[in-house]
């Protein structure tokens, strides 16, 4: 009895200690909190100086934050991607970052004052070298390529890489997208609503390419030790993709927050985020990332819309594309 | 109908079991409309159709005929060889058909791939015989997924008609020397006259609100369906007006659907049998016995191919399984078993010919937009994320509500027609009769409803997304996961356990139903 009078005692106390305990909700997209994303590291490196309780709320982002409005709980949004910043600045929900960004090491400039970048990468055909002899090496020579090279693609009206590469399209070809979109349509396989599903295809031998990231051969290269997994670079430039964080305006915790913020451009959050989230860091210079990722091809010409020309530029990029493979 | 008239003066027990149906009825009303409602309000008026809307919503029509009248037409003699045929491995063969059903979509478009795919099975055999190769994407590969998806279930309520039929009538129809002509014309097509448009409406509603699936193998923005338009528009563009309007149109073509198929489906009964085990008098000629065996194995062969491929691919993974995989699997069994119980519970007093119609708003209404307007009520009461177990299973047991109905209905009536005037003789009371006659003859249809109810909700996604409880995932959400991490031998191996266990599901509860049923 009296055990468990002690035992009740002891759980009671504990109770309060963690309701006096201070909690950052945080919330992020379905595949940071997964065992296999960089959330619990996040979680634990973060707890371990901030003696609070970090939450990971993870689904959708900005649907639900614009769903919630003010009265979100969220005080950290982590991982927005640049389409859907415009939006979500005009929404008036988020606060500056506070940061100094002269640490950033992202191969653009960056000087946004609300949305902070953790991570980026850029879109590209990633192929399997033991498959596919002579891969294309420049965006022409793709669309110059005979047709039974089969690419699988993602649609832009349903993922962000597809979006992306509708962008890249644009901003390579301009005038002459949907000229470019019918030369390529003869190779696409199919298009796929997300990048899984792709990308599965891919590696079950269903498709020579695949649309995906510069950093996709960094995962086979280190987690799997497969190196013939590569990715096409091309002399006209990769469209650039950044993941960003930001502060909730509304936030009842407003300095973890920006302790959150300042972690994300901490050397240990940086040198974490390469295999914790397979891309490339944000701030931290190109000879302290992990070995796999030192020995990428990474493209020389990086092309990026900013948030007004890319709202600019989507519809049409996206009706090119539409029109082009609808024929 | 005369039995009808006669059944509903009577009495107390009707009263209750109108009373029920109508409280079934509301919930499902009020789980469709208010959610409906709510993104509406909340986007402040109805949107507008974008340019490729139109094209869409044709695209989205055509593929959903088509799908539904394959799966019908090609589960006709499928059923029909099934119910006349004793083999080896038959009920196992019955029992595998409802699992391409239960596979997460994303499963079985890999599956069906490996198969049908440009380096799949299929060409290799064709390239081995120097034949040129085929290719799945298109229209064609849309509606041959789709019929992957639905023909088993075509099939199985097909069945389901063949063995309601009185044994009795058979033997008569055997003794009075009918041609096999005859018996078709006699027995068998008012059967499927009364079966089968139901079946085409429920898989034609199911099919209007595929997604990845038709964007898949149809090849690209020519397979856009209004399902993308509804995901762009709440995702991408936040344009909820649009969606809640593109959604309303796809509740309006399913409720067309729905209405066609209760002025084609008739309502006759066959009179009441001893429930004997049907034996066949005809199909003992070698060609009949010839054509019955080519449709079993071409339908075997044609299911069982992309289902063994996950097989294959999934065992390596089985062993990359972690703890948080195993973990999700418990919470998907949960959420099965919880679907199961409500969606029986809702599907018994609204299997009539008005409920069955208003079931299929269900899976009409887009899985996106029930999940933000639920989201949107919910939202100032409770914390949504720590709902995200329970809302699943209800939503589960909405979305598994129709195929329920389907299954049940025909039955549930035939017994309310054909025992009603032993009902009003015997004044049974309405528990009486649920214990002593409804449920007992109901008990293959029930076995069968709930073993799809727990398989369905075992692969279902549902509203997941908006509801995503960061410590209780469950294991279709699980596949997702790995997947976007690379995983995909994991993935894999996460992609059988969902089979095993959706499928194990799915044959306890059917077996259960059919106990000394010899079906």
């Amino acid at each position: 009895m009296k055990r468990i009078m002690t035992l009740a005692a002891g759980c009671l106390a504990a109770t309060t200690a963690l309701a006096q305990e201070e909690v950052l909700t945080v919330y992020a997209g379905d595949y940071v909190a997964s065992e296999w994303g960089p959330g619990p590291k996040i979680e634990e490196m973060f707890e371990a100086r901030c003696d609070c309780d970090l939450q990971f709320k993870p689904g959708e982002l900005l649907p639900r934050l614009l769903l919630e409005g003010e009265r979100t709980e969220a005080d950290i949004v982590f991982g927005l991607n640049t389409d859907v910043t415009k939006r979500a600045r005009e929404s008036g929900l988020f606060a500056p970052h506070g940061q100094d960004l002269s640490p950033l090491t992202l191969p653009v400039e960056w000087d946004d004052e609300v949305f902070l970048p953790f991570d980026y990468s850029h879109t590209a055909f990633v192929y399997d070298s033991t498959r596919l002899d002579n891969p294309p090496e420049s965006f022409e020579a793709l669309l110059e390529a005979p047709d039974d090279l089969s690419i699988v693609i993602q649609d832009p009206r349903s993922s962000i890489s597809g979006l992306a590469l509708v962008l890249w399209v644009q901003a390579v070809y301009g005038d002459e997208a949907e000229m470019a979109w019918e030369r390529l349509a003869p190779k696409i396989l199919t298009v796929t609503k997300g990048w899984s599903e792709s990308y599965g295809l891919f590696t079950d031998g269903e498709a020579d390419m695949v649309l995906s990231y510069t950093t996709s051969p960094a995962y086979h290269a280190i987690a799997e030790g497969d190196e013939t997994k590569k990715a096409a670079i091309f002399p006209e430039g990769h469209y650039f993709l950044v993941e960003l964080a930001a502060k909730v305006a509304g936030t009842d915790q407003p300095e973890l927050a920006d302790d959150f913020l300042a972690f994300i451009l901490s050397e240990d959050f940086q040198k974490m985020i390469a295999t914790g989230n397979w891309s490339i860091p944000s701030a931290l210079p190109r000879d302290q990332w992990p070995e796999g990722f030192r020995d990428l091809r990474l493209p020389e010409e990086v092309l990026f819309y900013s948030e007004e020309e890319a709202a600019a530029r989507k519809d049409e990029a996206i009706g090119a594309w539409r029109r082009a493979l609808s024929r | 109908m005369a039995a009808r008239a006669v059944a509903v003066s009577g009495g107390r027990g009707q009263a209750v079991s109108r009373m029920a149906a109508a409280l079934a009825g509301a919930g499902v009303i009020a789980l469709t409309l208010v959610p409906v409602a709510a993104v509406l309000f909340r986007a402040g008026g109805w949107g507008q159709l974008g340019p490729g809307d139109w094209q869409a919503l044709r695209f989205t029509l055509l593929q959903a005929t088509l799908s539904a009248a394959f799966s019908v037409l090609l589960a006709i003699p499928v059923a029909r060889a099934l119910a006349r045929r004793r083999f080896p491995g038959r009920g196992l063969l019955v029992a595998l058909l409802g699992a391409p059903f239960i596979l997460p979509v994303i499963v079985a478009v890999l599956g069906l791939i490996a198969v049908f795919g440009r380096s799949g099975l299929l060409n290799s055999g064709l390239e081995a015989l120097g034949l040129p190769p085929m290719t799945i994407y298109g229209l064609h590969g849309v509606v041959i997924a789709h019929v992957f998806f639905n023909l088993p279930l075509a099939t199985r309520l097909l069945l389901q008609g063949w063995l309601s039929l009185p044994a009795e009538r058979f033997r008569l129809a055997a003794s009075l020397g009918l041609t096999p002509w005859a018996m078709i014309r006699v027995l068998e097509w008012p059967m499927i006259r009364r079966i089968a448009p139901g079946a085409f409406a429920v898989i034609f509603v199911i099919c209007l609100s595929s997604f990845a699936v038709a964007l898949t193998l149809g090849g690209g923005p020519r397979a856009t369906t209004v399902e993308l338009a509804i995901y762009q528009a709440v995702r991408f563009d936040f344009d909820l007006g649009r969606a809640a309007l593109l959604s309303v149109i796809q509740l309006g073509l399913a409720a067309v659907a729905g209405l066609v198929a209760l002025r084609l489906g008739g309502e006759q009964g066959f009179g009441v049998g001893l429930d004997r085990r049907i034996d066949r008098w005809d199909g003992r000629t070698p060609a009949a016995r010839a054509i019955d065996l080519v449709w079993i194995v071409a339908v075997a062969l044609f299911l069982m191919m992309p289902l063994a491929t996950v097989v294959w691919r999934g065992l390596p993974g089985l062993a990359a399984l972690g703890a948080g995989t195993w973990e999700a699997a418990w919470h998907s069994v949960t959420v099965a078993l919880g679907s199961t119980a409500i969606c029986l519970l809702w599907a018994l007093p609204l299997a009539s010919r008005r409920g069955e119609v208003l079931g299929l708003a269900g899976i009409a209404l887009s899985p996106l937009v029930l999940g933000t307007g639920l989201f949107l009520v919910l939202r100032p009461v409770v914390n949504p994320l720590s709902l995200a177990l329970p809302v699943t299973a209800l939503i589960n047991a909405l979305v598994a509500l129709p195929f329920a109905l389907r299954i049940l209905r025909p039955e549930a009536e035939a017994i309310r027609a054909d025992y009603s005037r032993l009902r009003q003789a015997l004044g049974l009371t309405p528990l009486a009769w649920f214990r002593l006659v409804l449920l007992p003859r109901l008990r293959r249809p029930l076995g069968f409803a709930a073993g799809l109810t727990a398989a369905l909700s075992m692969g279902d996604l549902g509203v997941i997304a908006l509801f995503a409880d960061p410590d209780r995932a469950t294991l279709p959400l699980q596949v997702y996961r790995l997947m976007g991490a690379y995983r995909m031998e994991a993935a894999g191996g996460a992609a059988l356990l969902l089979l095993g266990l959706s499928f194990a599901a799915f044959w306890m509860f059917d077996r259960g139903g059919r106990v000394n049923a010899e079906a």
